[in-house]
C-alpha cells in the first residue's frame, strides 16, 4: 500500500511538472466543447439558391417570394440565362437553381399545368436533396392555396383526402442538435485523454531506459501498473467534469439523469480505455507506434460508435463490430443518462460489457507486462 | 549526393522495419475510405419504431406496411398506452412511436381527414428530423396514391435535376475529404513527431554533428513520407473510383500535381510543429489539435461551413483542406480546369512558403 | 576479501537468442566484497550476462546463484538485495534530486525518516546540499552519474551491478567516480562492473576478459598482465582478442 502512494505521488509530481500536460488536462476540454459542439451541427441552412425567373408573372412572383426570408436558403433572384445560371453552379456561386420558364403562368391557366425545373449541386447529396425537398414542398404549398383561391373553398378537403401529422419531439422539443453532441464528444475527451496519456506513460519510460531501473527493483508489478493508470483515471474524470461543466454553461445540456450512474458508468469505461492504453504500451516499444495504434483504433472505433450517424442504421457487420466497440456502448450511455434520464437498471446491459472488456483487457495488459524478457 | 540518399535510405527502412506501423499506414486509408462508404452514411434505415394503434382498421394497418417495408424502418412493436412511451424512449430501443387516432379511416371516409401524431425521440436531434420526415413523406406518398383519380384543376409541376451527382452518393464528399485526412496525417504528424522523436532521444545533435547538412537531414526525414503520401493519394483515388463509382472529370496530370502540392504543404507544416515541440508528446498534441480536428471538423468535409458560427468560419478559411478539398471536387467530380482553381492553388503554394520560411527561421535561432 | 565468501556463483550459463549465442557456458565466482571487472568489447555479451544476474532476463540454461538466491526463479528475492545502473542514464529527468533519491529509497521499503537522514548524509557527503532541489535534467553528466551510483547503493545492497557506469565523461570526472566505487566495496558492498575502457580494469580487484561470448580470461589485473607479457591492461585485451 505504501508502495503505491509512493508511485502515485512520483507520477502524479510528474504529470504536472511535464510541460505539456496542463494544457491538456485543462484547455483540451474546453476547446473540444466549443469548437466541437459548435462546428458537429447537420442542420441546414443558408443554401444559395438562385431563383431564374424568366416569366415575371404574379404566380413566378408569389413562388419567388415564399423563399426570401427563408431560413434555409439565401435567395437570389434574376432573369440571367440559363447557361449563366449554370455556370454559377459550376464556380460554387449557387447550390440550387429554381428555372421558372416563360409562359409558366400562361400554360399554369391554359393547360392545368406548368412545369419548373431545379438543378442542384449534388456533390453534397444530403444537402441537395434536403434543399430540392424544401423547395418542392414550398411550390406544392403555394400551388394548394392558389387551388383555393381559384375555387373559392376554405379547404381541399373536398378535392383530396387529407391525413394530417403532428409531431413531437420528446426530450429536446427545439430539434437542438448540440444537446446531442456534447455527451458524444465528452466520450471522445475522456477517450482521447485515457487512451493517449496512458498509452504514452509507460512506453515512455521504456524510450528513456528508466524502465530498466524500474525493472531491478522488488517493486510489485500490479502496484507499479495501478501507479500508472491511477492518475489518468483521475484526470479523465475530472476533465469529463470539466466538459460536462462547459456543456451546461455554453449549451445549456439537459443533465435528466442521476450524476452518479454517468460516473458509474463512466469509471468502468476508463477500466476499458486505461487498460487498453495500458497494453498498447506492453506491445510498443516506441511512442510513435502507439500513437498509430492508438489513433488506428480510435479513428475507427470513434467513426462507428454512432457519434454522428445513427448505429442503428449501419450495416449488420457494422452493428456486430459495435457490440465489442467500447465508444459506442458508453457514449450510449451517456446520452441515455444525460438526455432521457435512464437509470442504472436501463444502462446495466452496458455496464456490464464495459466491466467485462475491461477486466478482460486489464489482465492481458498484466499478463503482457513483464519484468524480465 | 550519394551520402544523401544512403540518409534517404536508412530512414525509408526504418519506416519499412516495423510492420506494424507500416500496415496502419497503408490500412488507415483503405479502413477510413470503407467505413465513409459502409458504415458512416447520412442515410436512414432500419430504424426501430413502434406503434401505438387506436383504430386497427384496414387503413391504419396498410399505412404501417408501407412504412415498416419502405426499409427505413423496423417493427419496434406496439404499444397500447401512452404510458408506456416513455419506458420504450429510455429503454432506447425505438425511436419513434407512431400514433393513429381512434376511428381512424372512418374520419378519413367521412370527414376527408384523419389525424397521426408522430412521437420522436428527438436526443438525437438530426436523426429525429429526418425519421420524422421520411414517416411524413411515406404517409404522403400513401395519400396520393390514395387520391390519384382526384385531380387538382390547376397543377405545378416540378422537374428536378441533380447535377454531378444524380444519384446523391456520399462518396462524393468523403472521398475527397479523407484524402485530406489521410495525406494530412501521414505528411504532418508523421513528420512533426518522427523528428521530435530524434530531438527528444538526442539523436538530432548526432546527425547534425555529421557530415550531412541541416538541409539534407530535413530532407532526408520527410522524403520517406511524401513517397508514402502519394502511394496513399493513389490508393484513395483508385478506390474511390472503383468501389465508390467516384469519376476522375479532369485531367489527372493537373489533380496528381495538385495532390502533390498539397502533400507538400503538409510535410511543411509538419516540419514547422517539430521546430516548435520539444517532445513527441508535444508534436503529437500539437498535430492532433492544428491539424487533426480542423481537418475533420472545419474542412467541410463532414459538417458544412456555411452553417458554423463566424468564428468558425474564419478559422474554417485559414484551414488548407479546405482548399484541397475545393480543388478535388473541381477537378475529379465536376472536371473543371486550372482556370477554376487557381486561387485556391495560389493560396496553397503561399501556405507552404510560410510555413517553411517559419521553420528555416526556428531552426536556425537553435542553431545559433 | 579474506573470507573468500562467494556471493555470486555461475556455472555454465547459456543464453541463447534463437540460434543465437550470447553467452556460452559462463563459469565465475565473485567474492564478497571485491570489485569484480566485466570487460569486453561491445557485443561481447556483458550486458547479457548482467541482466542474466539482475533478473531482467531469464537464462536458457545453467545454474546461477546471487547473493544467495536462484536466478530462474528467485529473482524478485534478488532484486531486493541488489543495486543497478545502467549505460542509459536510469534518472527520472523530470524530478529533483531529493525526490529521485525519496522515490528509489521508498521503492525498497526505506522508512521516511530513515530517507531524510541519508539522503542528508549523502547530500552532505557529495558536496550537493546545494543542488537538492534541481531538476536532474539540469545537472551535468558527470554529476548525474555519481547520483545515478549513490541511488543505486542507497538501500545498501548486497551486491551492486554497474553496466558502464562511465560512459561519455572526461577521465577527471571518471576518477572521482571511481572514488565512490572504493568507498561502496569498503563498505562492504560488492561491485560488479562492466567497462571498455581499460584503464579502468585496473581499478579492478579481479578482471574478467568476454570474448564472443566466452570468458577468455578472469584473474588479478597483475596475473593478467604477467601471465600475457603484457605492460598495461589494454596489450593484455589486446593478446586476448587477436589470439582468438
Amino acid at each position: 500500500m505504501r508502495m503505491l502512494l509512493i508511485i502515485l505521488q512520483k507520477e502524479f509530481k510528474q504529470i504536472f511538472r511535464n510541460k505539456v500536460m496542463l494544457p491538456i488536462i485543462f484547455v483540451m476540454p474546453i476547446v473540444q466543447m466549443t469548437i466541437l459542439v459548435y462546428a458537429a451541427t447537420m442542420e441546414i441552412k443558408n443554401i444559395d439558391l438562385l431563383i431564374v425567373d424568366q416569366d415575371l408573372s404574379a404566380t413566378s412572383r408569389g413562388i419567388s417570394s415564399h423563399f426570401q426570408g427563408s431560413p434555409f436558403f439565401n435567395t437570389e433572384i434574376s432573369q440571367m440565362s440559363a447557361k449563366d445560371a449554370y455556370g454559377k453552379l459550376e464556380s460554387d456561386e449557387a447550390d440550387l437553381i429554381l428555372f421558372i420558364p416563360a409562359n409558366m403562368e400562361h400554360d399554369l391557366y391554359r393547360n392545368g399545368n406548368a412545369v419548373m425545373q431545379i438543378t442542384a449541386n449534388a456533390i453534397n447529396g444530403m444537402v441537395a436533396g434536403i434543399g430540392t425537398s424544401i423547395v418542392s414542398q414550398t411550390i406544392m404549398q403555394y400551388n394548394r392555396n392558389l387551388v383555393l383561391n381559384y375555387l373559392k373553398v376554405p379547404d381541399t378537403r373536398g378535392i383530396q383526402h387529407q391525413i394530417s401529422t403532428t409531431y413531437r419531439y420528446w426530450y429536446n422539443p427545439y430539434l437542438d442538435s448540440k444537446s446531442f453532441m456534447v455527451p458524444g464528444i465528452l466520450t471522445i475527451l475522456v477517450t482521447a485523454i485515457g487512451l493517449f496519456l496512458s498509452g504514452f506513460n509507460l512506453v515512455r519510460e521504456k524510450e528513456l531506459g528508466t524502465i530498466e531501473q524500474i525493472n531491478v527493483t522488488p517493486i510489485k508489478k500490479y502496484a507499479f501498473l495501478a501507479g500508472k493508470l491511477i492518475p489518468f483515471m483521475v484526470i479523465a474524470l475530472f476533465d469529463l467534469t470539466l466538459g460536462l461543466l462547459f456543456g451546461k454553461l455554453l449549451f445549456d445540456v439537459p443533465i435528466v439523469g442521476n450524476i452518479l450512474v454517468m460516473y458509474t458508468m463512466a469509471i468502468a469505461y476508463l477500466l476499458v480505455v486505461l487498460s487498453l492504453g495500458l497494453l498498447l504500451s506492453t506491445i510498443s516499444s516506441t511512442q510513435q507506434q502507439v500513437l498509430f495504434t492508438a489513433f488506428f483504433f480510435m479513428i475507427v472505433f470513434m467513426l462507428m460508435s454512432g457519434l454522428f450517424t445513427p448505429t442503428e442504421s449501419m450495416p449488420n457487420w457494422a452493428q456486430d463490430v459495435n457490440k465489442i466497440n467500447p465508444i459506442a456502448h458508453f457514449m450510449r450511455a451517456m446520452r441515455m443518462i444525460l438526455l432521457k434520464g435512464s437509470t442504472m437498471n436501463d444502462v446495466l446491459s452496458e455496464f456490464f460489457i464495459l466491466m467485462g472488456t475491461g477486466i478482460v483487457l486489464m489482465s492481458t495488459a498484466i499478463w503482457r507486462y513483464k519484468k524480465a524478457s | 549526393m550519394k551520402r544523401f540518399f544512403g540518409f534517404v535510405k536508412k530512414e525509408f527502412f526504418h519506416i519499412i522495419r516495423d510492420p506494424r506501423t507500416l500496415v496502419i499506414l497503408f490500412g488507415i486509408p483503405i479502413v477510413e475510405i470503407m467505413l465513409f462508404g459502409y458504415v458512416i452514411t447520412n442515410e436512414l434505415k432500419d430504424i426501430p419504431v413502434a406503434v401505438l394503434d387506436k383504430s386497427g382498421d384496414e387503413v391504419t394497418v396498410e399505412i404501417q406496411n408501407k412504412i415498416y417495408s419502405s426499409g427505413f424502418f423496423l417493427r419496434g412493436g406496439n404499444l397500447y398506452s401512452e404510458k408506456e412511451i416513455e419506458k420504450a424512449f429510455r429503454k432506447g430501443h425505438i425511436k419513434q412511436v407512431i400514433v393513429f387516432e381512434a376511428d381512424f379511416s372512418e374520419k378519413l371516409e367521412k370527414e376527408g381527414t384523419a389525424h397521426i401524431e408522430l412521437i420522436t425521440d428527438a436526443s438525437d436531434a438530426n436523426t429525429a428530423s429526418m425519421i420524422v420526415s421520411y414517416t411524413n413523406a411515406i404517409i404522403q406518398d400513401y395519400m396520393s396514391y390514395r387520391n390519384r383519380q382526384l385531380q387538382m384543376p390547376l397543377q405545378i409541376n416540378v422537374e428536378t435535376r441533380m447535377q454531378y451527382n444524380p444519384e446523391l452518393k456520399g462518396s462524393y464528399m468523403f472521398v475527397p475529404g479523407t484524402m485530406a485526412l489521410i495525406l494530412m496525417l501521414i505528411s504532418a504528424m508523421m513528420t512533426s513527431i518522427s523528428i521530435a522523436r530524434e530531438k527528444e532521444l538526442g539523436t538530432m545533435e548526432i546527425l547534425l554533428v555529421s557530415p550531412l547538412n541541416p538541409l539534407q537531414i530535413v530532407l532526408g526525414k520527410v522524403a520517406p513520407y511524401f513517397g508514402l503520401s502519394i502511394i496513399n493519394a493513389i490508393t484513395i483515388v483508385t478506390l474511390g473510383n472503383l468501389v465508390f463509382g467516384v469519376p476522375i472529370n479532369g485531367s489527372i496530370v493537373l489533380l496528381m500535381t495538385l495532390v502533390m502540392l498539397f502533400i507538400l504543404m503538409a510535410l511543411s507544416l509538419g516540419l514547422l510543429i517539430s521546430t516548435v515541440a520539444k517532445s513527441q508528446q508535444q508534436a503529437m498534441f500539437l498535430s492532433m489539435f492544428v491539424l487533426m480536428l480542423p481537418t475533420i471538423l472545419l474542412s467541410g468535409f463532414i459538417f458544412p461551413i456555411e452553417n458554423m458560427p463566424w468564428l468558425l468560419q474564419v478559422l474554417a478559411n485559414i484551414m488548407p483542406p479546405k482548399y484541397f478539398i475545393i480543388i478535388l471536387k473541381n477537378i475529379m467530380l465536376k472536371g473543371t480546369g486550372f482556370e477554376y482553381v487557381w486561387k485556391e492553388t495560389l493560396i496553397l503554394i503561399g501556405m507552404t512558403v510560410v510555413f517553411i520560411g517559419l521553420s528555416v527561421k526556428k531552426f536556425k535561432i537553435r542553431l545559433e | 576479501m579474506n573470507t573468500r565468501e562467494v556471493i555470486i556463483d555461475v556455472e555454465n550459463l547459456v543464453k541463447k537468442f534463437g540460434s543465437f549465442v550470447a553467452n556460452d557456458h559462463l563459469t565465475f565466482q565473485v567474492y564478497k566484497g571485491e570489485i569484480f571487472g566485466f570487460l569486453g568489447a561491445n557485443g561481447a555479451g556483458k550486458t547479457t550476462a548482467i541482466r542474466i544476474l539482475c533478473g531482467l532476463s531469464t537464462p536458457t540454461a545453467g545454474k546461477i546463484w546471487v547473493a544467495g538466491f536462484d536466478a530462474f526463479h528467485q529473482t524478485e528475492q534478488i532484486k531486493r538485495n541488489i543495486g543497478y545502473m545502467s549505460q542509459r542514464f536510469s534518472l527520472y529527468d523530470d524530478l529533483t534530486v531529493a525526490e529521485n533519491i525519496a522515490f528509489y529509497g521508498g521503492i525498497y521499503g526505506m522508512s521516511r525518516k530513515e530517507i531524510k537522514e541519508k539522503t542528508e548524509v549523502l547530500l552532505n557527503k557529495l558536496e550537493f546540499s546545494s543542488q537538492k532541489n534541481k531538476l536532474i535534467s539540469d545537472l551535468p553528466l558527470g554529476w548525474k552519474q555519481k547520483l545515478a551510483f549513490s541511488v543505486a547503493i542507497f538501500h545498501n545492497p548486497k551486491i551492486v551491478f554497474l553496466d558502464e557506469p562511465t560512459g561519455g565523461v572526461d577521465p577527471i570526472t571518471r576518477r572521482s567516480f571511481w572514488d565512490l566505487i572504493y568507498e561502496a566495496a569498503e563498505n562492504g558492498i560488492t561491485v560488479f562492473v562492466t567497462t571498455h575502457y581499460m584503464d579502468e580494469a585496473e581499478y579492478c580487484n579481479r578482471v574478467s576478459i568476454m570474448v564472443d561470448g566466452k570468458i577468455a580470461a578472469l584473474d588479478t589485473p597483475e596475473g593478467l598482465k604477467n601471465a600475457w607479457n603484457a605492460n598495461n591492461m589494454d596489450e593484455v585485451f589486446l593478446k586476448i582478442t587477436r589470439k582468438l
